[in-house]
């Protein structure tokens, strides 16, 4: 499905509000070519210095592509990149990596070290950086500080991968996807990592396919997909621009009349799935009961109905007509 | 029961630090739920909290740099690669375990006992005429020290022959009836194949006893000289030999694996991302060869020395440097070879493909000088031979390194070349 690029959000305050604090990172036009797809398609981007910045998109979006031209690791096909006020592929690179922090979404470190040789190994590339031990015991892996890598649980493996990310005292953090395949519990153990290094004034750049996580971390998202950024806001602002705060699910026994539901008020949007149907709602209070006495005039007795907040996934759902998760 | 005090209490304690964080984790979901509906002015809220505790970063930053002691990244990266390797025990094993024993079967093989004697077939005849010229026969092959003589049916004898049981097959032409008009003298047959060197020693050392039991007599007398005085026995040719192979065979694979590993595994990736300089990276691995070199080749060295009695002739000191210089030439292969393969088979065809012309032609189990004259000037210039040339020089004959300067050069030629350029091809991701 073609999206359109004018649905793009940009909620004018807090861009201004936003534009004055200085520019930590800042991409133009940024376009990859692979053999066969367009990765990053002319994508325009800037994170602020302290803001918590999340590419939020489906599986094949361009986040890691994107990513990882940020951070110097990929040659870009077109475009201009500046971190922290630096172009990449100048002398100054050294300079330039001294100052991030890098998790990639896929390193697999040394099996065979232990998780303080590891992170040792990691400090001494950087001139100035954090004691090794603080930062094992800012990832809460004190425990396991002898342990091999080899050994650890995967929620452990991702919190020493940003525990190296952090040994040299970044400026700017970049993590991609840091807590996919977690369980929830592990997820806010990094979730709190990323909270406590924003808190002390760094400016964090990630990646994620979790709602839950872009709205919790994030003063600002970007959705991405097919390589652009389709909407780009705060969490909040962006799900207000539903013009809907509620998102109420039910599905009936019976099919109902095609557009009769349209005509209820407080509705904004309906939309048809195989295991029933979704609206977009911006006054629960009114559209409840009318929803329920339009039931009851057709007879189409209802078997389930849920309702909540609506959410990101739901700002992603109405610009692609697509679900985030199975896109 | 001290201990399970001490843990509790330490439970205790991170359960109190987590419980203490959760409130302050629900605190800010409360403020971010806020700053979600206000964002604007939210924003500049936080931009100035930002500011503040920016600067409270920077003294901690100050505060750590005071206290941090890293390592230079080089002695962390080489200790890194000791410590991998010494924690994966079939390398151990592959690298000191295995050169020893190969050492010790080829030595044993080798060994030096009295000359090995030629091994003769005289062919029977169920012609009854005949069985005692074949006796004859036999008799006069015993007569000498280095035959050994068996009596088989013709058949037998063909294939002993063809599975290399025996080197020679003999038989006797003569016709019982034939001989006592005719010719005098019995005649015979020798069946050999003539490419097998110890066919054809076989076959002179026979016609000669053979001969001599006719009635043949010498018309000049000769003396034997036997040299079998350490460090001009076969065993004194291969043992350097095989050091210049462990040092290529464990150099190429101890590198190439590594690398190639860390290479799938993105970790090469990672560290691109550091300000890790590359060359450092590269030149751990040569210095990691540098210590393990050392003890695999005091491992074979000291093992043939302590069981065959073979001796460095030359000095210590310029064996130590010949083995640095082949131990450094043979990282920097290792490098060049594994800087582009993304697999592990990759990696594992290109290194067999580099080593293969050096174990057939560097002369590790005989002298190289024995192929083509044409082949020689490329043969002189691979790395292995290079380096076999060198240790047996200094081994074998005791002779300074300065008398095999072209080898050094072609070895420190062949270690920097490939150090720069796999620095120049190596492939991070
Ligand atoms: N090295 C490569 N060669 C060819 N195509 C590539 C390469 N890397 C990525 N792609 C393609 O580029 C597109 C974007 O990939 P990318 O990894 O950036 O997605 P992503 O948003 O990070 O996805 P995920 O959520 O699965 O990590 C995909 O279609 C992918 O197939
Ligand atoms: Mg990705």
């Amino acid at each position: 499905m073609l999206v359109n690029p004018t649905s793009t959000v940009h909620p004018a305050s807090v861009a201004s509000a936003i534009g004055k604090s200085s520019v930590a990172l800042r991409c133009t036009a940024l376009v990859k070519r692979y053999v066969d797809v367009l990765a990053v398609n002319e994508l325009d981007l800037e994170v602020y210095t302290g803001e918590c910045f999340g590419l939020l998109g489906p599986n094949g979006a361009g986040k890691t592509t994107t990513i990882e031209i940020l951070e110097g690791l990929t040659a870009r096909d077109g475009g201009t990149v500046e971190v922290l006020g630096q172009a990449w592929g100048t002398t100054g690179d050294q300079a330039l990596r001294e100052r991030i922090g890098v998790q990639l979404q896929e390193t697999q470190l040394a099996d065979k070290l232990t998780v303080k040789e590891t992170v040792r190994l990691f400090r001494s590339f950087y001139r100035r950086g954090r004691e090794v031990d603080e930062v094992i015991r800012m990832v809460e892996l004190d425990e396991k500080r002898g342990a091999r890598v080899g050994k650890l649980s995967g929620g452990q493996k991702q919190r020493l991968a940003v525990a190296c990310a952090l040994v040299g005292n970044p400026d700017l953090l970049f993590l991609d996807e840091p807590t996919t395949g977690l369980d929830p519990q592990a997820r806010l153990k990094l979730w709190d990592i990323v909270e406590r290094f924003q808190a002390s004034g760094g400016t964090v750049i990630l990646t994620t396919h979790y709602m839950e996580e872009a709205s919790r971390l994030c003063d600002r998202v970007g959705i991405m997909d097919h390589g652009r950024i389709i909407a780009l806001g705060t969490p909040g602002a962006l799900i207000e621009s539903l013009g809907a705060d509620q998102i109420l699910e039910f599905s009936t026994r019976l099919k109902l009349a095609e557009g009769t539901l349209e005509l209820l008020p407080g509705v904004r949007g309906v939309r048809v799935r195989a295991e029933g149907y979704s609206l977009t709602v911006s006054d629960i209070g009114t559209a409840l009961p009318a929803l329920l006495a339009e039931l009851d005039k057709q007879q189409a007795e209802l078997i389930t109905l849920t309702t909540h907040q609506a959410t990101l996934e739901d700002v992603f759902v109405s610009l692609t007509g697509r679900m985030l998760r199975d896109a | 029961m001290p201990e399970i005090r001490e843990k509790l209490s330490a439970e205790e304690l991170a359960d109190g630090s987590a419980r203490d964080e959760r409130r302050q984790g629900s605190e800010r979901q409360v403020s971010m739920q806020g700053s979600k509906r206000q964002a604007s002015v939210q924003h500049n809220v936080e931009q100035t909290s930002v500011r503040a505790s920016q600067s409270l970063r920077d003294r901690t930053r100050e505060g750590a740099l005071n206290n941090a002691r890293a390592r230079h990244p080089l002695v962390e990266l080489t200790l890194v690669r000791l410590r991998e390797f010494t924690r994966e025990p079939e390398a151990v094993f592959w690298v000191f375990v295995f050169p020893v024993l190969l050492t010790c079967a080829l030595g044993i093989a080798f060994r030096n006992t009295a000359p090995e004697k030629h091994r003769v077939a005289v062919e029977s005849s169920d012609r009854s005429g005949s069985q005692s010229s074949i006796n004859t026969m036999a008799q006069s092959l015993k007569g000498s020290a280095d035959i050994d003589v068996v009596v088989l049916s013709p058949a037998e004898a063909a294939g002993a022959l063809r599975s290399g049981r025996v080197d020679l097959v003999v038989r006797s032409t003569d016709e019982g009836s034939q001989r006592a008009q005719s010719s005098p003298a019995p005649s015979f047959e020798y069946r050999y194949d003539p490419t097998r060197p110890e066919s054809r020693m076989a076959r002179l050392v026979a016609d000669d006893a053979l001969q001599r039991a006719e009635g043949r007599t010498d018309v000049t007398r000769a003396r034997d000289e036997r040299v079998t005085e350490p460090g001009a026995r076969y065993i004194d040719f291969l043992i350097p030999g095989l050091v210049g192979l462990n040092l290529m065979g464990s150099g190429m694979w101890g590198i190439g694996f590594a690398i190639v590993s860390a290479r799938t595994r993105k970790l090469l990736k990672r560290f691109a991302a550091t300000p890790m300089r590359r060359s450092h990276y590269l030149f751990s691995f040569v210095l990691s060869r540098l210590v393990f070199l050392t003890l695999e080749v005091a491992a074979v060295i000291g093992f043939a020395w302590i069981v065959f009695g073979v001796a460095v002739q030359g000095s210590l000191v310029e064996l130590a440097v010949a083995l640095l210089l082949g131990g450094l030439m043979f990282a920097g292969i290792g490098l060049l070879v594994a800087a582009r393969p993304r697999t592990v088979e990759g990696v594992s065809g290109m290194m067999n493909l580099v080593m293969l012309p050096m174990w057939l032609l560097s002369g590790t189990f005989f002298s190289s000088e024995r192929f083509p004259e044409v082949l020689q000037p490329f043969i002189k210039a691979l790395p292995l031979t290079a380096l076999n040339d060198v240790l047996r020089g200094v081994m074998s004959n005791g002779t300074s390194l300065a008398a095999n300067w072209p080898e050094l050069i072609i070895m420190i030629v062949w270690g920097m070349v490939s150090f720069a350029l796999a620095l120049r091809l190596f492939r991070w991701q």
